[in-house]
């Protein structure tokens, strides 16, 4: 942003701290991230930059984290990956269904003690996790769902509605209800209507939705803490373990490909966010 | 004369077949709400009950202990009970010893006064010598304590199937021996001091959050699209990326062999063999907090600004008004709503926070969250841990409560 040529200094003065400051924040928010890239090449053991990494030499970085990722001995990211995906998917497919299917409720005019319901239905994502964890430990240990998937996923659907209902509710306030009406008229019965006319349109609504409840569900650890056994063990769990005994380069390794995926998770989401906008007719 | 009935194609007065209409359209409208409704019911809010009721269930020692606490009842707790109260003593411990399951009983008691344990497992394994008649001097002679009141009215005390004490613990407080609530012995106050730090972390992670957030939200909003777009992925990056990944980048930079002590130390700051501590206290719960966080609280402000019209500030300009003038003015009082929505949703989360805490605090930096893990995974004090998770519970409804007073809670966006 450049000033116009008559701009008093203190105010120029003024203007350049702004930005200086604005560009450190997002330093801050975004640099973290950064570090953990170069470190996943390390051809050595200790996690921090080598002389020769720092003068750039070829010999100083290697794969060799992604291969003990991929193929060491007694290595559990192969389980965990597996797990983490079946039960990612599954919860995935679950809560975008109920939430999908609740906001169409939701957002109907007719709906009975809305804000009520609509705080219940949101409060998952308000509550803290070790309170969820706790009591949906409780429970499952009670019906003899502990330690299995079966738990989990369900665990993982309640914990991701909240998300779907948010964006589809989102979405559908700005749904033009008379184009079901026409469906209706033109003789389509109610679920016709719906697979043909409301679904596509709220659509991109329904994917982000599911894109936030399958990052929720693949990297949720607490509640996944209390209910997991051995062979329940998923990413975010191994990566716990892997922390709290020490920093290994495997996991920079891990973590450098879970950071790939966020950001084709994140470009996915903005492109449907813009279509959306421009599929409801907001310009901005 | 009456009112012409308006009537509908079929015959129907119209009143009646529109409130027809809208008893179905309502009845539509439940029913898509109902499974996720009655989903989240027996998933979610029956498990958070079911640990309420954990919390101040005390009926365990009642159940293996039926006839002392029945002959109890009519002693009145000043000298030593009668015959009758011993000899269902020994009932009941002669019938635990069979079962082996007095263990249980152990760790209650002795949470209700110390020396219960050396008391109940000497008296267990002597009580095959134990003759018919006279129990209450056979059992003195086991154990000098049966024959101290104080611990008989601990054990009386132990008779309610119902009990707040497990809160009451968790503000460091105790019911003495004439169930009276006092406060505990001053080396044992722990938990006033965890409150104390959970609101505190939350508290300033929040003005840090907001601190940070406003500039660059400002900026934001205020910025053309295209550059905004890109600055954006700076915030939403973080935002989609694991926590674990987020919590382990912190990891690497705080420690002490890490790239912010190598700052440190070629700045001069520190020497290179005396290196601070940012990690495992207090200051690296912070700095990582502050930095997970910041989304929550760029989103909803930028949210807001991007509503309010450049021209304004542009009229608080031609009106006279300094910048600092229009936007304490003009500017500032607009962006409250989004101030109030992204401190709030702030505090709700670092309040509740656990992994990062759990990995980057340490002792000094450990959360009410962590204290709940610890009883629920390693003391296996389950009523207390429900007890804290209650309080917890509690104060975020609380929270949330004016949360969705203030900001409503559909309000609430996301990305």
């Amino acid at each position: 942003m450049a000033l116009p040529n008559h701009t008093p200094l203190n105010y120029r003065i003024w203007h350049y701290t702004y930005l200086t400051f604005c560009g450190l924040v997002f330093f801050f928010l975004i640099a973290p991230l950064f570090v953990i890239l170069p470190l996943s090449f390390n051809a050595e053991q200790y996690i921090h930059f080598s002389a020769k990494m720092l003068a750039l030499d070829p010999e100083g970085f290697s794969l060799r984290w992604y291969e003990d990722m991929i193929f060491g001995t007694k290595n559990p990211w192969g389980l965990a990956t597996k797990n983490s995906l079946i039960i990612a998917f599954f919860a995935t497919i679950g809560s975008t269904i109920l939430g999908t299917v609740a906001a169409l409720g939701l957002s109907s005019r007719h709906m009975p003690y809305k804000a009520a319901i609509m705080a219940l239905l949101i409060s998952p994502m308000i509550v803290p996790l070790i309170i969820s964890g706790t009591a949906i430990f409780f429970f499952m240990a009670k019906v003899g769902l502990a330690a299995t998937h079966t738990g989990i996923v369900l665990s993982h659907i309640i914990l991701g509605t909240p998300f779907v209902v948010i964006t589809v509710t989102a979405t559908l306030s700005g749904f033009d209800h008379s184009v079901t009406r026409a469906a209706a008229s033109l003789g389509s019965n109610p679920v016709n209507t719906f697979m043909k006319i409301t679904l596509p349109l709220i659509m991109p609504g329904v994917i982000s939705g599911a894109l936030f409840a399958f990052v929720t569900s693949f990297d949720e650890v607490v509640v996944v803490l209390f209910l997991a056994g051995l062979e329940n063990t998923t990413i975010p769990i191994q990566m716990w373990v892997g922390l709290r005994e020490q920093l290994s380069p495997t996991i920079m390794a891990v973590a450098t490909c879970l950071i790939v995926m966020s950001t084709l998770i994140l470009v996915s989401a903005e492109l449907l966010r813009r279509r959306s906008e421009r599929l409801r007719g907001i310009n901005r | 004369m009456s009112k012409e009935q308006i009537l509908s194609s079929d015959g129907i007065p119209l009143e009646q077949s529109l409130k027809k209409a809208e008893r179905k359209n309502k009845l539509k409208a439940v029913l898509l709400v109902a499974p996720l409704f009655l989903f989240l019911l027996i998933i979610y809010v029956f498990p958070i009950g079911d640990m309420l009721f954990r919390s101040v269930d005390d009926r365990m020692i009642t159940k293996m202990l039926p006839n002392t606490f029945k002959a109890m009842e009519k002693w009145d707790g000043r000298d030593l009970p009668d015959e009758p109260v011993y000899k269902a003593i020994y009932d009941d411990l002669k019938y635990l010893k069979e079962n082996k399951t007095y263990g249980k009983i152990i760790a209650r008691l002795n949470y209700e006064k110390s020396g219960f344990s050396s008391l109940i497992k000497k008296t267990v394994r002597k009580l095959n010598k134990v003759e018919e008649g006279n129990y209450k001097e056979q059992f003195i002679k086991i154990h000098k304590r049966w024959g101290q009141p104080e611990y008989l009215v601990a054990l009386r005390n132990a008779a309610p199937n119902w009990s707040y004490a497990k809160y009451l613990k968790g503000i460091d407080m105790k019911f003495d021996q004439d169930k009276n609530i006092t406060l505990v012995e001053e080396d044992r106050r722990i938990y006033k001091i965890l409150w104390f730090r959970t609101v505190n972390v939350a508290f300033w992670v929040t003005v840090f959050c907001f601190i940070l957030a406003y500039p660059i939200s400002h900026l934001l909003a205020t910025l053309p699209m295209k550059y905004s777009n890109l600055l954006m992925i700076c915030v939403l990056l973080p935002f989609w990326t694991s926590l674990l990944v987020r919590t382990s980048s912190w990891m690497v930079l705080l420690q002490q062999q890490g790239p912010i002590n190598d700052l440190i130390v070629w700045l001069g700051l520190a020497t290179d063999d005396n290196r601070p501590e940012l990690m495992y206290n207090v200051i690296g719960t912070f700095v990582a907090m502050t930095q997970i966080l910041l989304p929550f609280m760029v989103l909803p402000l930028y949210s807001v600004m991007k509503t309010i019209s450049p021209s304004l500030m542009r009229a608080g300009k031609s009106l006279g008004g300094t910048p600092l003038v229009s936007f304490v003015k003009i500017y500032f009082p607009l962006t409250i709503p989004g101030i109030g929505a992204g401190c709030l949703l702030v505090f709700i989360l670092a309040i509740g926070y656990y992994i990062t805490p759990a990995l980057v605090g340490g002792a000094s930096g450990s959360l009410i969250s962590n204290t709940i893990a610890y009883h629920m995974k390693s003391s296996l004090d389950w009523a207390f841990a429900s007890a804290l998770g209650t309080m917890l519970l509690i104060g975020v409804l609380a929270i949330y409560w004016v949360y969705n007073k203030l900001v409503g809670i559909d309000n609430i966006k996301l990305g």
